[in-house]
């Protein structure tokens, strides 16, 4: 059962629809991602949950009751800025102590629970310390310790990582991860970069233009994806827009200008009108036109418009009949700008999508 | 290179002298022992000082002054600190015009303010002298406090206000525990230039005193007019210590503020 509800939620600025009609159920003690680019609405979505955003319409159900109009002091959720947003004028005790003492707590139980949260993130023998001098890194972690022990009913996180460098981003979202999953917190994370949601998430959902996309476990999404917004954020790169598409028992076939392929049916893949084919970079196969052998199903000939050295592979552009494709290939050895070559499309690499 | 440096310190040197020239010259006559202010002294005394004292309009002003500046303090305080937050924290329609409105008071020459409030503070509605001192030293320190307050709150993190009210404080709650405790150094530096504009202010106080009534800038303007003794240079050099020493606070506090802040 869901522990909370976006119903029908539309948001307008300056008559412009940040969310339009917008569902979301969240799962008890589930990580959910909202991932996409700036300006879909993942930053709006998570305010509104906070409560710092009201909707012009629609509900926000928290355990089946009507949160929309609780203010956000009532509402016990944990919400993580960007920018940490440390109390400056308090130490790294009083920052996370704050929301305690307004609980009023004892001053016994606030000096147990701040001690407790503070091992938690790992920040024991901070506590006298100011916000001030603490590294980036430091501060997220109080500003995760001060959301924590409220023991909020769910914990928001608006791109905590993105003014952290890449090491420490890689640590901290392990450590978030940890945290949340030790806790079982109900956690909605909000992030524009993939490989972190991916990793840290139970669920992601794919925002695009104040809609939700996809959304689905990570390894679904990777593979899978439904849309071409999807498929393109992800990674896909290349896309082929077919004629006409037929559904066999365990292949599909393709046409696109005289062009057929054939693709093997996939019981996950779901998409079962798409006709858009998808294809990623690392999974297009080049052959040297000489050595074509018999393999022919699948295949066009092409040739290597520009080739650039990415450092692990060899990145092409390949010019066909029906288009350009994006090609990577590790190899010591480049392909020459200009050259014949075939490209061939696996089977079971091209994904379908709308 | 090393010449043109020269000049420039020698040319520094005048401009130096130029304005603290003056200052030195009081502030010498000032220990005159004599009845007849002059420059150089001929004998050296600390009677003018003991003077101050014994003038009992003076004291009196001054009790004015203090009530009227510290009174008109507590107003503007109480009108700006809204003012400037609502300024710094809120886009909305005519921000820009309610900011202009707001340090007029500044631009607008002070005799002529004086003489409106004459008009309309005194004449239209009948106040009486202290009330209409307090309106018009809380209208001349009004714009000091907005903008210094203001100038506080521009490097203000307002997420932290979202931080707050995440951890269940109300929006008045939030504003006293993490608003003002950081604005604090602000608002004291704020309280500070007021005062001073409010205390040695004399063309908006000239209008509104009245028989019996007179701030201290006032008062010392009326004793040079009857008499010509070094009383007057001894409450000058009073009143550019009592000046220098809360620029030097306000100093403090705004360092301090810029330190803090990163």
């Amino acid at each position: 059962m869901a522990l909370f509800t976006l119903q029908d939620i539309s948001v307008a600025y300056n008559k412009q629809n940040i969310l339009k009609d917008f569902n979301l159920e969240i799962e008890k003690g589930k990580l959910v991602s909202l991932l996409g680019p700036s300006g879909c609405g993942k930053t709006t979505t998570l305010r509104l949950i906070a409560g710092f955003l009201q909707a012009n319409e629609g509900k926000f159900l928290f355990k089946e009751k009507d949160y929309t109009k609780v203010p956000v002091n009532k509402r016990n959720f944990g919400f993580v800025f960007q920018n940490y947003a440390l109390f400056p004028h308090l130490s790294i005790f009083d920052n996370i102590a704050f929301g305690l003492r307004l609980r009023k707590n004892s001053k016994s139980e606030i000096e147990k629970k701040v001690m407790n949260v503070l091992e938690i993130v790992n920040l024991k023998g901070f506590e006298k310390r100011y916000p001030q001098e603490l590294s980036g890194g430091q501060k997220q972690r109080v500003a995760i310790a001060r959301a924590l022990v409220i023991e909020p009913d769910i914990l928001l996180f608006d791109e905590p990582l993105s003014n952290l460098d890449a090491n420490l981003r890689v640590n901290m979202r392990v450590e978030i991860r940890r945290i949340q999953q030790e806790l079982g917190i109900t956690t909605v994370y909000v992030s524009h970069d993939q490989e972190e949601c991916f990793s840290i998430s139970d669920q992601v959902a794919i925002m695009n233009k104040g809609i939700i996309e996809q959304l689905s476990d990570p390894a679904t999404i990777y593979k899978y994806p439904q849309t071409k917004f999807v498929a393109d954020f992800i990674g896909f790169k290349n896309f082929i827009e077919f004629d006409k598409r037929t559904d066999h028992e365990d292949k599909i076939e393709l046409n696109k200008s005289g062009y057929s392929f054939v693709l093997h049916k996939d019981a996950q893949m779901t998409n079962a009108s798409g006709k858009i084919g998808a294809i990623r970079p690392d999974d297009l196969l080049i052959r040297e036109k000489e050595d074509m052998g018999a393999v022919l199903e699948n295949s066009l000939s092409g040739r290597v418009k520009v080739s650039t050295y990415l450092g692990r592979s060899y990145q092409y552009v390949v010019e066909t009949p029906i288009g350009d494709f994006t090609v990577n290939k590790e190899m010591t050895e480049s392909y020459r700008t200009g050259q014949e070559i075939i490209l061939e499309i696996p089977r079971n690499q091209m994904v379908l999508v709308d | 290179m090393q010449e043109k440096n020269r000049g420039l310190a020698l040319f520094t040197l005048l401009v130096f002298l130029f304005l603290l020239g003056p200052l030195l010259i009081i502030s010498v006559t000032s220990f005159e022992g004599g009845n007849i202010l002059k420059f150089p002294p001929e004998e050296l005394s600390l009677r003018w000082y003991e003077n101050i004292f014994n003038v009992e309009m003076f004291l009196v002003a001054f009790k004015t002054s203090i009530l009227v500046s510290l009174g008109g303090n507590l107003l503007a305080l109480l009108l700006g600190v809204p003012a400037a937050y609502a300024l710094s924290r809120f886009d909305f329609k005519g921000k820009s015009v309610i900011n202009a409105f707001f340090v007029s008071p500044i631009l607008i020459p002070g005799i002529v303010l004086g003489f409106a409030f004459l008009r309309y503070i005194v004449g239209t509605y009948q106040l009486p002298i202290y009330a209409a001192l307090f309106v018009g030293h809380t209208v001349i320190m009004l714009p000091f406090i907005i903008r210094v307050i203001s100038s506080s709150l521009t490097n203000f993190d307002f997420s932290i206000e979202e931080a707050a009210e995440s951890l269940g404080a109300s929006k008045l709650g939030t504003f006293f525990t993490v608003v003002l405790p950081n604005i604090k150094s602000g608002i004291l530096a704020a309280v500070m230039i007021a005062f001073l504009e409010s205390f040695n202010n004399v063309d908006i106080s000239v209008y509104m005193t009245g028989p019996g009534v007179s701030t201290f800038p006032i008062q010392m303007l009326t004793y040079v007019e009857n008499y010509f003794d070094p009383t007057i240079s001894a409450i000058s050099v009073l009143l550019m210590f009592i000046t220098a020493f809360f620029m030097f606070i306000v100093e403090r506090l705004m360092g301090l503020t810029y330190f803090t802040k990163r």
